[in-house]
């Protein structure tokens, strides 16, 4: 489906491997420890409340902070604080994690109660005791966009259920198996934010998800579902707002600037599931798949599960793994080692085999240009890679490495296989030192 | 869980599979319909000069990085490349110890000396191309007739089409359009045979090697200024290396623009350069000099012709 908006925005076309799109998740058995860590969303880090002995339920707030960008972490089982310990997450951030021998019997905590919301500002005090954060994957705290400076001028809510990285589905179930809940959180939305229609972007490699909503959708009032065409990155933010609105989210502008909110249907659902049951974001669905993998599957597992209990609950790994991703293959982080916990915004655990872990080596560049007509926001990723080697900043501010979204369609083209997501992250990074 | 240490790298895990030797090796690809066609027109005497120029090509990047001390680069096959279309720029009787020359400056000089590949800034095939035809002018505007090769036929060295419009020949004294086509007129071994460098550039604009528009604007430039300067569009189309030049030489990646609007103006350049050389110079023919010209100009135009980022603000 071309773009409805005049210039389609470049993109790559992906192998979809979304393998485990017909599999409902499958809720697994509470694993005998879950580690749980004191920052899991963009932002600062939540002091712990609780300390080793100490007995917790679920869904008690073990970690709060009164920063401003940050969101409780609540405990995702019931049983006892074993250790606190130094936990340094998969993109290198350090805070404090406390790991839990549960007891099995999953008790709720007793003060959980279903939120009585009849304002914006109730919402978005939900939002926040609920622990939400943006759950596709970025992990932006969900109370803070739900409150804009300028939330009179935000007219649309998107509804992001792109999922465009190969290989996860677990938003795709969702669509299908928890629709109640996603339409219940785009009410809720909709009546709260005043916002006058509310856009479903759905690739469409998701023809029963388009389907179903669709339908589901068509009694309700400035709802509509848009079908995006299935090329990577149609699920980035900024991406996803012009291919729905025709709205371009300028440098250093917010999406609520385009009078635009952005939120993932998990964020969405979980929002409504959270009102009506008052349970805070303890457990999350995700994608479990990779050549390493014996089961491939959807599940639904406590967040702080090691990866290792995923993947066992999986059959276990059918040939050694050689690369562990937290995430998508396009975006995903590796970790090092299989004793990390699942964090709120881990859609996917994807455990690839020797021969997906392949890395071949970097050769110089051959100015193909490749990359300049993949690059969805028309930078140019050669030019941005060799400034960075140069350290070059003028170079990296006029070609504007700050606008890449790193979504890695560049790297996914280049035939001399050159890490240029990795240069331009180090271009910003560098940017940032030099103050510029 | 295995003991095996887990591989770290950057994200994206995924790539599409394309290469640098893959890329190149569609180029020779795409170059075997004219190989074949030199051999059928100039005699097997043109395999031995791609073959003698291929092999030193590759030879001479792999001394220069085997001295240098650096990655050895022959994996990639852009030597193969280069090798082959320098020949192709070749009259059929060229000594072989000249050819090879004209490799060392192509390689050594034009390509290793600048970094190697991707740092080069004129297409190492035209560099070696016009280091021959400065040093050995004779040897390199002697061209042996089509089948010369063959029992019976008489070898007289001929003219080639562009030197006859040059000496005001009308059409009627030019080979036929069907021996131009088919490649049996003189000149260089790879550039006369115009089907199968079609075939050629179309299968890299199939496999999306290139894209269509440095050709399609060099080609469609020459035809305007042929009316403008009252020329026959169709032999200036199919004579000289101009079709050689548009689909394999301009559109080499490190010496030509990498965005589109700069490929224009750059194949713009190259159409401008070549008919003002053919109409106006002292040579009959003026592909290599455009394109090497226009590849010292291909940074500026890069520079003129960023990108506008989507969402950026123009400070």
């Amino acid at each position: 489906m071309p773009s409805l908006f005049g210039k389609s925005l470049s993109g790559v076309k992906v192998r979809h491997c979304k393998n485990t799109a017909d599999m409902p998740a499958v809720r697994m058995p509470i694993p005998d420890k879950v580690v749980i860590p004191m920052l899991q969303h963009m932002g600062a880090p939540c002091n712990l409340l609780v300390q080793v002995g100490e007995t917790v339920t679920v869904g008690q707030k073990i970690g709060d902070t009164d920063a401003f960008l940050s969101v409780p972490v609540h405990s995702s089982v019931s049983g006892t604080v074993s250790a606190v310990i130094d936990f340094v997450s998969a993109n290198g951030d350090k805070c404090k994690a406390a790991v839990i021998d549960t007891d099995k019997a999953q008790t709720p905590c007793p003060d959980l109660r279903a939120p009585v919301v009849q304002s914006h500002k109730d919402l978005v005090q939900a939002a926040r005791d609920c622990g939400l954060d943006g759950l596709g994957g970025a992990g932006f705290p969900t109370h803070i966009k739900l409150n804009p400076k300028n939330l009179a001028e935000v007219n649309t809510l998107v509804i992001n259920g792109a999922e465009c990285e190969p290989y996860i589905t677990c938003d795709t179930r969702l669509m299908l198996d928890r629709t109640d809940d996603l339409l219940a959180g785009i009410s809720v939305l909709q009546k709260y934010l005043g916002v006058e229609r509310v856009i479903i972007g759905i690739e469409d490699n998701k023809p029963q998800c388009i389907e179903k909503l669709t339908r589901a959708t068509a009694s309700m009032d400035g709802v509509s579902v848009r079908t995006l065409r299935s090329k990577y990155p149609q699920g980035a933010e900024k991406v996803l707002i012009y291919e729905t609105t025709g709205r371009v989210v300028a440098e250093g502008q917010l999406p609520a600037d385009q009078g635009v909110i952005v939120l993932n249907v998990a964020t969405t659902a979980k929002l409504a599931e959270y009102l009506r049951t008052g349970m805070p974001l303890v457990e999350k669905m995700l994608t479990v798949d990779g050549g390493a993998v014996t089961r491939p599957q959807n599940i639904i597992a406590p967040i702080g599960t090691e990866i290792r209990d995923l993947i066992a609950f999986c059959g276990g790994y059918k040939e050694p793994a050689k690369k562990l991703l937290m995430g998508g293959p396009m975006m995903g982080l590796v970790v090092v080692s299989d004793d990390y916990p699942l964090i709120k915004n881990n859609n996917a655990i994807l455990a690839f085999n020797q021969k997906e872990s392949v890395q071949e080596p970097e050769t110089a560049c051959i100015r193909c240009g490749r990359c300049v007509a993949a690059c969805p926001f028309d930078l140019m990723p050669l030019e941005l890679d060799a400034a960075y080697h140069a350290e070059d900043t003028h170079a990296l501010s006029l070609y504007k490495v700050n606008l890449c979204m790193e979504c890695g369609c560049c790297s996914y083209v280049c035939p001399a296989k050159r890490h240029l997501v990795m240069s331009n992250r180090l271009g910003k990074k560098l940017l940032k030192e030099k103050g510029i | 869980m295995t003991k095996d240490l887990l591989i770290v790298t950057p994200a994206p895990h995924f790539r599409d599979g394309a290469s640098t030797t893959g890329l190149m090796l569609n180029v020779v690809a795409a170059l075997i319909p004219a190989v074949v066609a030199s051999a059928l027109v100039f005699g097997p005497r043109a395999l031995v000069l791609e073959a003698a120029c291929v092999a030193a090509c590759v030879f001479f990047e792999w001394l220069f990085r085997k001295v240098c001390k650096r990655t050895n680069t022959i994996g990639d096959c852009s030597a193969v490349v280069t090798g082959l279309l320098l020949a192709f720029n070749l009259p059929v009787g060229m000594p072989i110890w000249m050819a090879v020359l004209g490799c060392a400056a192509a390689i050594l000089v034009a390509k290793q000396l600048f970094g190697g590949i991707g740092q080069n800034f004129a297409n190492p095939a035209l560099v070696g191309r016009v280091v021959l035809l400065v040093s050995f002018g004779a040897q390199m505007t002697t061209w042996a007739d089509p089948h010369a090769y063959l029992p019976g036929i008489e070898a007289v060295s001929g003219a080639t089409p562009l030197a006859l419009i040059k000496h005001g020949a009308a059409i009627a004294d030019l080979p036929p359009m069907l021996n131009m086509l088919t490649g049996v007129r003189g000149g260089c071994i790879g550039e006369t045979c115009v089907l199968a460098l079609v075939i050629g550039g179309v299968y890299l604009m199939a496999k999306r090697v290139i894209t269509p528009t440095i050709p399609l604007t060099y080609i469609a430039t020459v035809i305007v200024l042929s009316f403008a300067f009252g020329l026959n569009p169709a032999y200036q189309v199919v004579s000289g290396g101009l079709l050689l030049g548009a689909f394999f030489m301009a559109t080499d990646y490190s010496t030509s623009p990498t965005t589109e609007s700069g490929k224009v103006i750059f194949a713009i350049g190259c159409g401008v350069i070549t008919m003002a050389i053919r109409a106006f110079g002292s040579y009959p023919e003026g592909v290599s000099f455009s394109i090497l010209l226009m590849n010292i100009l291909t940074p500026l135009i890069d520079r003129a012709t960023r990108t506008k980022p989507f969402g950026g603000i123009v400070k």
